[in-house]
């Protein structure tokens, strides 16, 4: 379980984030929703140990920021929402690079960082491009492999900073489904979207963020409310309801 | 192609290549006599010129195009940046203008180890700037400006020495220094410099792991388990150790840093870290070549090697850079 306590974040004398407190249990897919500028990143940046915080965050037993780097790696896997590949690598290898916290300086890959290599080639349904060069590869291309090296790290905590942003109909569910197989296996997901009806149908709960401060956390039926998603984002939406669950459509902005 | 068969394969030429400098120079020792000479020692004019001048030319050609070509393999991959390169951080300019400063101030000549040690000292002062500018920031960016604007302090001072030097002989000197030059080097300088630079290449050595996870972007690999701050601070310092040492002995070097891994990076799996050893023994191997070669055109006089790797490297680079833009277009 992740337990978040009075967590703030202050950068360059501004206080981004203001006291959170939130939890994520295991098993469970978490989105993360807000406007640009709410703290979306800053959030997953904190928790993921690349901004001194005030306040307390606990992974299981393990008190977050006291842990080492590379401690902190085999606990806690992070997407960036900024997708980067360097120099023209092949996709098994940039896969590979997860498994970099698991070894030991000069340490060769064992058969257990395989089997994670492929497990997550598998997952992110990247498996028949793995001898392609990854800088050639389409831009959702690009994004279910950075997303398949996150999850080679094999950790309790995945956090993924908008994932499914870029990528075609049918990846974002892909995406959404690999998320939910994750946390099946009792591992938890914190996951920031922009999509209302993908955190809706493929989110077990939600939390909304606003100027730094949870502005709601609970279900996503109990937040997807005409009158939260006004406060939150400043729009109108049209709501809908299928057999699997909710369908939201922005069709306005509320004049404020 | 496999990184082993990419490995023996540059050993081969650099073999090749090293044998080509012990038997080429002014006093017409064959390839059979210039080993010969080696080996088997003995005081003969022959044996003398090979172990006193062409040997330890070669060694310093082979480590310091070495030095160059793994500067800037793993200065590329942590900067992420494929114009990176040993001069862009500024320790071969600062390592540079504490060499002219002595000649300056005409002590240069006095002893052996002074031009040496004021460019070790130049290239010291360097790293600490370096790292104090850089520190403040976790970003690769900042490293790479406080670099530049160091490169430019160190050029501007440069030029400022030359244009206040005393004497036309001491401006000559200079200029002659800043062109690179591998010419009547001796033992006592392999000596001097080869330690410090396979310090700095252990050191670089160390960095693999971080240059790799660093492909992915600095916060992908800080969350990768890589101390970013350790993984700049011991490539600052490997660089700067093998490069300050070898523009100690050798002056200033251009474009094989730069040139090498970019020669080599195709024949590789694009991870950083595999594209160490290749640009090593590439950077020796060219270094070598271009060595041999001013021996070879302008016999009476020699060319400066520094101006040989530019007249060879600039317009092959370009030819290079051109080539792969169209593949990718």
């Amino acid at each position: 379980m992740l337990d978040v306590k009075n967590l703030s974040v202050v950068l360059s004398k501004r206080r981004v984030l203001h006291a959170l407190n939130f939890t994520i249990r295991n098993g469970e897919v978490v989105g993360l929703l807000g406007p640009n500028g709410a703290g979306k990143s800053t959030l997953m940046r904190a928790l993921s140990g690349q901004y001194p915080i005030e306040g307390a965050i606990k992974l299981d037993e393990h008190d977050l920021p006291s842990l080492s780097i590379a401690e902190r790696a085999r606990n806690l896997a992070y997407l960036p929402q900024t997708r980067i590949i360097g120099w023209p690598m092949r996709v098994r290898d940039v896969v590979a690079l997860g498994r970099l916290p698991w070894r030991a300086l000069g340490q060769r890959s064992s058969a257990a960082d395989a089997e994670a290599v492929q497990h997550a080639l598998d997952l992110m349904d990247v498996a028949h491009l793995a001898d392609r060069t990854a800088t050639e590869l389409s831009g959702g291309e690009q994004a279910r492999v950075l997303a398949a090296r996150a999850v080679a790290q094999d950790t309790r905590l995945l956090i993924a900073d908008e994932p499914a942003s870029g990528l075609d109909p049918a990846h974002q569910i892909m995406m959404m489904e690999a998320l939910r197989r994750i946390a099946r296996q009792g591992r938890m997901v914190f996951v920031s979207l922009h999509d209302l009806t993908l955190a809706a149908r493929w989110c077990d709960r939600v939390i909304m963020l606003k100027d730094g401060e949870i502005a709601g956390d609970g279900s996503p039926g109990l937040m997807m409310q005409p009158q939260r998603l006004a406060h939150v984002f400043g729009v109108r939406a049209h709501f809908a309801l299928d057999t699997e669950g909710l369908i939201l459509a922005p069709t306005g902005l509320i004049q404020r | 192609m496999r990184p082993a068969l990419l490995n023996v394969g540059l050993t081969a030429i650099v073999l090749v290549a090293a044998l080509l400098s012990l038997a080429v120079g002014p006093a017409g020792l064959g390839v059979t006599e210039s080993v010969t000479g080696i080996v088997a020692g003995g005081s003969d004019v022959g044996a003398i010129i090979l172990r006193e001048i062409r040997l330890p030319r070669t060694i310093l050609a082979l480590a310091i195009g070495s030095t160059l070509g793994l500067s800037g393999a793993v200065l590329q991959g942590f900067l992420r940046n494929p114009l990176a390169e040993p001069g862009l951080i500024g320790v071969s300019g600062m390592a540079s203008l504490g060499a002219v400063l002595l000649f300056y101030f005409g002590v240069a000549g006095s002893a052996l180890y002074v031009l040496p040690a004021g460019a070790l000292l130049g290239a010291l002062i360097a790293v600490v700037l370096l790292l104090v500018l850089a520190a403040r920031s976790n970003s690769t960016l900042t490293l790479i400006l406080a670099g530049v604007a160091l490169s430019s302090l160190a050029g501007a001072l440069t030029s400022l020495v030359l244009s206040l030097s005393p004497n036309p002989f001491a401006s000559y000197e200079i200029i002659f220094w800043l062109l690179g030059s591998l010419k009547d080097r001796s033992m006592e300088h392999v000596w001097l410099a080869l330690p410090l630079m396979i310090a700095g290449w252990l050191l670089i050595a160390l960095a693999g792991r971080a240059i790799n996870a660093l492909s992915l972007g600095e916060e992908a690999a800080a969350t990768m388990g890589i101390n970013l701050s350790r993984a700049r601070t011991v490539i600052v310092l490997g660089v700067a150790l093998s490069v300050g040492a070898a523009t100690a002995v050798a002056g200033a070097i251009g474009f094989i840093g730069l040139m090498v891994p970019h020669l080599l990076r195709p024949f590789t799996s694009g991870m950083p870290r595999q594209l160490l050893l290749p640009s090593a023994l590439g950077g020796g191997a060219l270094l070598l070549v271009a060595d041999t070669v001013c021996r070879v055109v302008l016999p009476a006089s020699e060319l400066n090697v520094g101006v040989v790797t530019a007249l060879i490297g600039a317009p092959f680079f370009l030819w290079l850079v051109v080539r792969t833009r169209r593949e990718v277009a």
